[in-house]
Parts: C-alpha cells; structure tokens; sequence
C-alpha cells in the first residue's frame, strides 16, 4: 500500500486533469484518428462543412445547457425545431408573409411553448421528463396538422440567406452558433440570473431562501430553451429551403449528448459552456468521419448511444466520488 | 484489552494533511469521547474506520487484526457501525423492517412480518426502547429515529458503535433516552467511540477523552483526570470560555416588528413585539411551532390571518425574496438543506441575496463582489484561503460563518436565526455570539431560535415560549431559568 502512494498521486493529477479537460482532450483524438483514417477529413474545406453542420445542435445546446444546470431536461426541443420549422414555412409560403415577420411570429411561438413548459414544471411540480415529453408529442402533431405531412418549399429568395450565405468563408450558421454561444457564455458567467441557474440546479431551497424567485427562473430557463431552439428550426429551414416535419427530429438526444459530454451535470448546478461547445464538436466530428468512413447510418446510431450512456455514466461516477 | 487500535495513521488530500499520524486506542466496553473543532479531523478518522476512506501511511488493527486500509464491507464484517447524524432508514417502511433490512425474516420468499415484529420487540425490551414495531418509520420524531438507528446496528451484532455528535438534531428529552441507551449500551458490553461537541454530554458518559485539533490527536486522557476548562482549552489551543461574551444594554424603546395575531402554518394568534437592539429568543420544543413561524415571517409559507407591521409598515412577504427588501434576514437551521450552495464559491454564495443590487443591466459587478465577500471574511474571519474555494470543502463551522456573511451583506435590520451554533464547534459558537451581539449593538434586532437553553438564556434579553404552535409564556431575563422553560415548553 505504502509504495503505491506517488502512482495514486499520478493517478489523482491525472484525473483531476482528465475531469477538466478530458473533452478536449477526446476532440484532439478524434481528429488525429480521422485525419488519419480519411484524407478528406483534415481540409479546410470538411472542417467548415463540419462547423456549418453543427451549428444547429449548437444554437440549441445553448438553451439545453441552462436546462440541464437547473436540474431539468427538454425533450420538446427537436420537435419544437420542427414546428418552428413547418410554421415558417406555411407564413411565408401558404400565407404569403414576408419572411421577416414570419420568423419572429415563429420565434415569439417557440418562446412561448418554452414557457408553457416552464410554467406547468413550476406551478403542477410535475417532472419536467414528463412535461417535455408530452409537449413534444403534441407540437409533433400541430406541426402535422400544419402541413398536412407535406414539405412545404418555395421561399423567397432572401431567406436562405440565413442558412447558405457566407460571411468570407465563414458560413452564416457559424456566426450565428458563435454569436449565440457567446450570449450563453456570458449570461452564465456575467449575469445575476445566469447565476440563479446554478443556485437553483444545484439547492432550489437554499436558493427559494436566499431570496431567488425560483418559479421565475424556471420560466426564464424553459424559454429560452424554446427560443433557442426556434433559431435553430429557423437556420435549418433557410439551409435545406424547405420545411419538414422530420427536420428536428431526435435531435434533443444529439443536444443532451454534446451538453454531458461538455461536463453539464444531468444532476443540475454544475457546468460550463465552453465544455458544451466541445461537447457539440466532439458530436460533429465523430458523424462527419464516420460519414466519410462511409460508416452505415445504424452503425452511426449505435455509436452515438453509446457515446450518451457512456457520457452519463461518467458524470454519474463523478457525482458519487464527490458525495 | 485493545478492541481497536490506529497506528500512525496518515491521510493527505490535495493542498490539506487531514489526518497526520494519528494513533488511537480503544478498548474494549468504554465510550471513548472523540472531540475537536469543526475541520479537527474527527470525521476523516471515523471514514477511515468505515472504510471510507483509505489511509497512505498507517495501520488499522481491530481485534488483532491488522489492515493497511478496510471497505465498507470489511469494516461491518468487523463489527464495526456508525450512527450518521443522517439516517440510513427507509421512511415508508415499519421500524420492524427497518431493522431486518436486507435480512428479512422470511417463510419461503414471503417476507414474515410477525416473526420480525416480535424479535424487534425483544430488542427494543432489552434496550428499553419504547416504539412500536409495527410503526412507519416516516411517523417517527428524530430523536426516535436515532434510536432505532442504534437499535438497528446492535441487532447486528456490532462490537464498536461509533456515534458521529448523536445529540445534535434532538431535543433535552430525546437526548436524556439517547444517553440512558449509551448508558445500557456500556453496561451490556459494547464499545462506544461517541463524537459530540457538547461537553456536558461527553463528560456524563464517556471513560476516556481523545481530543483532535488539525488532523492530530492532541492527548487521550481519563475523563475522570479532566475537566472543561482544561479540556475547550485542549481543542482550540487557546483559552476560550464556553460562556457567552457581554454585550451592553442596546434595547431601544422602539418597536421594529410588531407581530397581531398572526396564524398559518402550524402557528396560531402570535403577538409579539421586538424592539430595536433586543435580541428575543424563541424557546420550546421541536415541533412547537418555532421554525414555522420563522417561516411565516420570511415568507417561505403563507399566513391564513393576522398583521405583521415591521418598522411601521405593514408587511405582505409571499415569497423570501419579497421579505428581503423589506430587510428581514433568515439564517436557516439546515445548513447543507437549506443554507449553503455547496458547488458555488463563497463570494457568490455570500452574493446571492444581493446580486441584483450590485447589477446593472444584468450584469454582476464582480469587483464590487469581491470587495463585499472579502470585507466580510476579514470581518468574520472566514477560515480559506481564497474566496474562489467551493463551498463544500469547508468545515461546518466556516459554512455557517458563510450563511451570516451573506445575510449580514444584503444588511437587514431584522436578522432570524434558527439552531444558528447547531453541529459547530465550540470557538465558531462564540464567534457567533459575538457577531449578533454586535449586529444588536447596532440598533439591529434579532429572533433567535434555539434548542439549547443554555444558548437562548445566554442571549437573549426575552424568551418567549412556543408549544402547540402558541405563546404560551414570556420571561424577562432576571426570570430566566432553565426549569420555568421546560416547564412552559412540555406542559399541557
């Protein structure tokens, strides 16, 4: 035991290390292993094409992560980018808006179901898995009776601005993921609500009695996950020109996936949003080689549940060392 | 003869040495008292015990065994049990299947609860315990909790019963039974190692004293060759009287609270008054109503009826925020429950209540932040060595000092506290005392709700006294007296 000692103390340091900084570490890998194995993988070109294709996941990731530090969880997210999605496109198209007020119509919608999300989770105490899961079914639903289950295409010209213009050579997605990460960078680290979300996921009581309004807090949070995923639907309707049902689909998984990978904690109170940021490439990279591996689709789906349970379970581990 | 014994005995954490070569003897059918101040190392000692925690150096020997560490497991296989100030019960099942738990009785695979019933009754006739078998754990008081928690361990056979401050959470009644089951305990054979930062305790029960002050054992010695004096000064490694510090006369003649007939939440038609630099202790037992109208007061749970007019102003606090800004401050009586923030650093736990008012557009004056968590560190000497630390890795007693800095910084004029010294050590307590006294001095007033007479006699300038949820008794100081308040309080 005794001559074991300075292995534990590397074996500590290392840890330590790997807790701080072990999704960087998991990226760098990734794109040694993919440079390698493709010689199409490490192009500036790919690279880009990899920023644009998670800008989506990353929009929506910024609102995931207030949720997941406050304790809860946000299944209606994709489904919500799917009627963001479908709603712009009947304004714009069968109604005949110009695309400006159709996109903050659709927006100020999103915001609001974020909020009925908020609102029931705070007033009923009903578990928000439930609530979320629920909401997400029945947006589902709208956005179909919406559509009749028909894409609707045929916008404007200037709408796909949004979703294939470049700034340089930087694609507009990017800009407005980087934007948006930033804006959630900041309200966690520089805003006094940022900070209830933290006290709130991490003690709602001791929060409740240093004078938080937690009910608010979780109408804040619920919403602006609601209305960060309605730009996300909105920079996935202006990229593929054409609104589907199908366009969010699953994606609260890749979200949930990339934020734990980040370090968010499913427990609440703990994470940062520079790790959620490399949760979200981490997710990028790995469908983009595996896609240029030309890894089968399912193979890819049983990679990525994987990565989540194995995400989660190391945050689990965590937990329990601390405890 | 030695039942179990720690030989130099070494734990390091990162920056900290918990535990610097510590040896410890215990021997067998005595209650060893192990006491020290928050953070001494009393509870990195009894983990090494449970297996909790590995030692780098040392060797732990248990009735001639010899181990460089133990698990969990080894350590129960040992004999070795410990009663957390947590309990390990399942709140919806009955005290009987508490008790088997993991090892029920059963007649096949039905579980026989009748045979457990019956054998929880012997146990609890050979210890005197007065509960039925058949209750729901969850309609149990603390106090009885605890026992069953004891009774529990014993049923297992443990040979060494380690008590982490059992008396903490009970009321003078519950504890009397905690220690006449010590007491019995003793008597039938088991080892006690008993943990508590209450004196008078350690010295009704235990033979033999170990004292710990950062993370060293300072001296073992008879309890018979000790006395309190000598011992407060063994553990702070100062001189320091566990009395409570003079404060001049401050009652003012002016009201701050007036309180009408106020009811909810358990209370009934409170009417009470506090003036300006008083401090009013509210006494009774747990259960009384205490807590809860502390509640009503901050806002944390409605009022059915009745006024409360603080500085001439009638007051309609829904929510602790709103009570607040109108300067009322509550000082929990659940630390880690309700106070702290475990995984926040203690300048934004002690920004909390305030990060509003130091914002602008949102956004959170860090350096203003900063100075307010440093003023009060300096001022109410917050043991750390950067305000960035997490919370969590403090001692109880700094997480208290944490809860008043955060409260004194949103500078209330009326400040609650509820078992503000609960669970903290003894140079912590008095660091308390002297910080209400001068929050009072300053024309401030104080509730303060206490389960320790000593405490509320020793503070307050007025006692009024709670039961069944009503006043149902006010002292002035020169009546104060330890069997006027248990009278009031049990009566009825």
């Amino acid at each position: 035991m005794k001559d074991s000692s300075p292995l534990k103390t590397i074996g500590r340091v290392a840890a330590s290390i790997g807790k701080q900084y072990g999704i960087y570490i998991v990226l760098l890998m990734l794109v040694l292993f993919f440079s390698i194995a493709s010689e199409n993988f490490f192009v500036s070109s790919n690279l880009l094409n990899v920023a644009r294709q998670v800008s989506m996941m990353g929009i929506a990731a910024v609102g995931f992560a207030f949720v997941l530090l406050l304790g809860g969880i946000d299944l209606s997210v994709g489904s919500l980018v799917s009627l963001v999605n479908i709603v712009t496109a009947w304004l714009m198209v069968t109604a005949g808006w110009n695309p400006v007020p159709a996109v903050i119509v659709a927006l100020a919608l999103s915001a609001a179901v974020g909020f009925s999300n908020g609102w029931i989770i705070a007033n009923l105490r009903m578990p928000p898995i439930i609530v979320t899961l629920a909401m997400m079914i029945i947006i589902e639903g709208v956005a179909y009776l919406i559509c009749k289950g028909l894409p609707i295409f045929g916008f404007p010209k200037s709408f796909s601005v949004i979703g294939q213009g470049y700034v340089g050579p930087v694609p507009i997605p990017v800009i407005i993921m980087a934007v948006i990460m930033g804006l959630g960078m900041f309200i966690l680290r520089n805003t006094y609500f940022g900070r209830y979300f933290y006290a709130v996921g991490g003690n709602e009581e001791a929060a409740k009695l240093s004078g938080i309004d937690v009910k608010r807090v979780k109408y804040l949070v619920y919403t602006l996950s609601g209305f960060f995923a309605g730009i996300a639907g909105i920079v996935i309707l202006s990229r593929t020109n054409s609104g589907q049902v199908l366009s969010g689909k699953g994606l609260e998984f890749d979200v949930l996936t990339a934020c734990v990978l980040g370090g968010v904690s499913v427990s609440g109170g703990v994470g940062k949003m520079s790790n959620v940021l490399a949760g979200v490439l981490v997710l990028g990279v790995l469908s983009n080689g595996l896609v240029l591996l030309d890894v089968s689709q399912f193979v890819q789906m049983v990679i990525k549940g994987s990565v989540l349970l194995a995400a989660v379970a190391l945050d689990c581990l965590q937990h329990r060392k601390t405890a | 003869m030695l039942l179990l014994q720690l030989k130099n005995i070494t734990k390091r954490y990162p920056g900290v040495v918990a535990l610097k070569d510590v040896n410890l003897d215990v021997v067998k059918g005595e209650v060893h008292a192990l006491v020290g101040e928050n953070g001494a190392g009393k509870s990195t000692l009894i983990k090494t015990c449970t297996g909790a925690v590995v030692p780098d150096e040392g060797q732990i020997v248990i009735g001639g065994r010899e181990f460089a560490s133990l698990t969990p497991k080894l350590s129960e296989q040992m004999g070795i049990a410990v009663i957390y100030q947590e309990f390990n019960l399942v709140d919806g099942l009955s005290v009987a299947e508490n008790i088997f738990l993991g090892r029920a009785i059963r007649k096949g695979i039905v579980i026989d609860r009748k045979a457990m019933a019956r054998e929880t009754a012997e146990i609890f006739r050979q210890l005197d315990i007065d509960i039925d078998p058949n209750e729901l754990v969850a309609n149990l008081t603390v106090g009885y909790q605890q026992l069953v928690e004891i009774a529990k361990a014993v049923s297992q056979k443990a040979q060494i019963l380690i008590m982490d401050e059992p008396s903490a959470p009970l009321t003078q009644a519950e504890a009397e039974s905690l220690y006449t089951l010590v007491e019995k305990l003793k008597a039938a054979g088991v080892t006690i190692v008993y943990i508590s930062h209450r004196m008078k305790e350690v010295f009704r029960l235990s033979d033999r004293i170990t004292v710990m002050r950062d993370g060293q054992i300072i001296k073992t010695m008879n309890t018979a060759d000790t006395n309190l004096d000598d011992l407060v000064k063994l553990m702070v490694g100062r001189e320091l009287r566990e009395t409570y510090p003079i404060r001049k006369d401050c009652v003012s003649d002016e009201v701050l609270l007036e309180v009408e007939n106020l009811s909810g939440n358990g209370v009934h038609e409170i009417n009470l008054q506090i003036r300006k630099g008083e401090v009013l202790g509210l006494a009774g037992l747990i259960g009384a109503g205490r807590t809860e109208l502390a509640e009503l007061l901050f806002g944390v749970k409605p009022k059915t009826g009745g006024r409360v007019v603080l500085n001439g102003t009638e007051i309609h606090p829904r929510l602790p925020k709103e009570a607040i800004d109108c300067g009322i401050a509550l000082v929990p009586e659940d630390r880690k429950r309700q106070g702290v923030l475990l995984d926040v650093d203690i300048k934004g736990n002690i920004s909390m209540p305030i990060l509003e008012r130091i914002s602008r557009f949102f956004t959170v004056d860090k350096k203003e932040e900063k100075r307010i968590a440093g003023y009060y560190r300096e001022s109410i000497r917050i043991k750390t060595p950067t305000l960035e630390q997490k919370v969590k890795n403090l001692s109880g007693g700094n997480q208290q000092k944490v809860i008043v800095a955060k409260w004194l910084a949103s500078e209330p004029t009326l400040v609650i506290f509820d078992e503000p010294t609960r669970g903290i050590d003894v140079g912590a307590k008095s660091e308390i005392y002297a910080l209400v006294n001068s929050l009072v001095e300053s024309g401030k007033a104080v509730l303060m709700i206490s389960s320790e007479m000593e405490e509320v006699m020793g503070m307050s300038d007025r006692i009024l006294v709670l039961r069944d949820g009503r006043i149902v008794g006010e002292l002035e100081r020169k009546e104060f007296s330890q069997e006027t308040i248990m009278g009031l309080a049990s009566q009825g």
